[in-house]
């Protein structure tokens, strides 16, 4: 997995390929939190992810708590169908902002 | 074709890969739809994963992984020697609630359930064995 970022005024953006599984969570929620210590809103392009498990989904929900405690918030683009079924199954397509 | 294979393997982070290529091969090899693929390498993720994590209290302990792929189904067996546990006993996470309110973690067999139209827990002569299957 690798990440991409860049900051465009108030809001950092992750761009994200490859897997989210138990190895590279670990790596993207680190990625999340850090992006929340710098600014109040955090961008997740997905468009180059077609696999996370539920150590992404960890991440993200994290990286969700985190951005409502700080008055922030965190949109996930360019999601794929496989992402899609996860966030569906979860029932995280509710607690996440996707566009 | 080759529609059955079993893997003894260390259960480790690492060794999940070897597990899930083997998996997509024959998957892939005896005509599973692309839909299905996915979700059927992240269920086997979230099983090997909580062997590798939890069963030998976080060592490495040796997995046995049999792969089966007839025509429209697919079917994988888990087993391990470590400690006796079942994860369907596990509570299902409440997918209700919001955001603050919902706990870290507890999705990962629960995606399993819902991923799959069959699993199967059972404790036999020292074994843990779990099995998966899923028509395609």
């Amino acid at each position: 997995m690798q990440i991409t970022e860049t900051r465009e005024g108030e809001v950092i953006q992750l761009t994200v390929e490859g897997r989210v599984d138990t190895t590279t969570a670990p790596d993207l929620q680190k990625k999340i939190l850090d992006a929340y210590q710098k600014c109040k809103h955090v961008v997740l392009d997905f468009r180059s992810v077609e696999y996370i498990s539920s150590a992404g989904l960890r991440a993200l929900l994290l990286g969700q708590k985190t951005a409502t405690s700080k008055g922030g918030t965190l949109k996930i683009l360019n999601v794929g169908p496989t992402v899609k079924q996860v966030f569906d199954m979860s029932g995280f397509s509710k607690i996440l902002t996707v566009v | 074709m080759e529609k059955k294979v079993e893997l003894r393997l260390p259960a480790t982070d690492e060794t999940l890969m070897d597990v899930q290529n083997t998996m997509e091969t024959l998957l892939r090899k005896n005509g599973c739809p692309e839909t299905h693929i996915m979700p059927i390498l992240i269920a086997a993720e979230e099983i090997f994963i909580n062997i590798a994590h939890y069963a030998y209290e976080g060592k490495a302990g040796e997995a046995v992984v049999v792969i089966e792929v007839t025509p429209n189904n697919f079917k994988a067996t888990f087993r391990d020697r470590g400690m006796p546990y079942n994860p369907l006993a596990k509570e299902d996470p409440d997918i209700t609630l919001s955001a603050q309110e919902r706990k870290i973690g507890g999705l990962g067999v629960f995606m399993v359930k819902e991923s799959m139209d069959k699993v199967n827990y059972e404790y036999t002569d020292g074994w843990n064995i779990f099995t998966m299957e899923k028509k395609f």
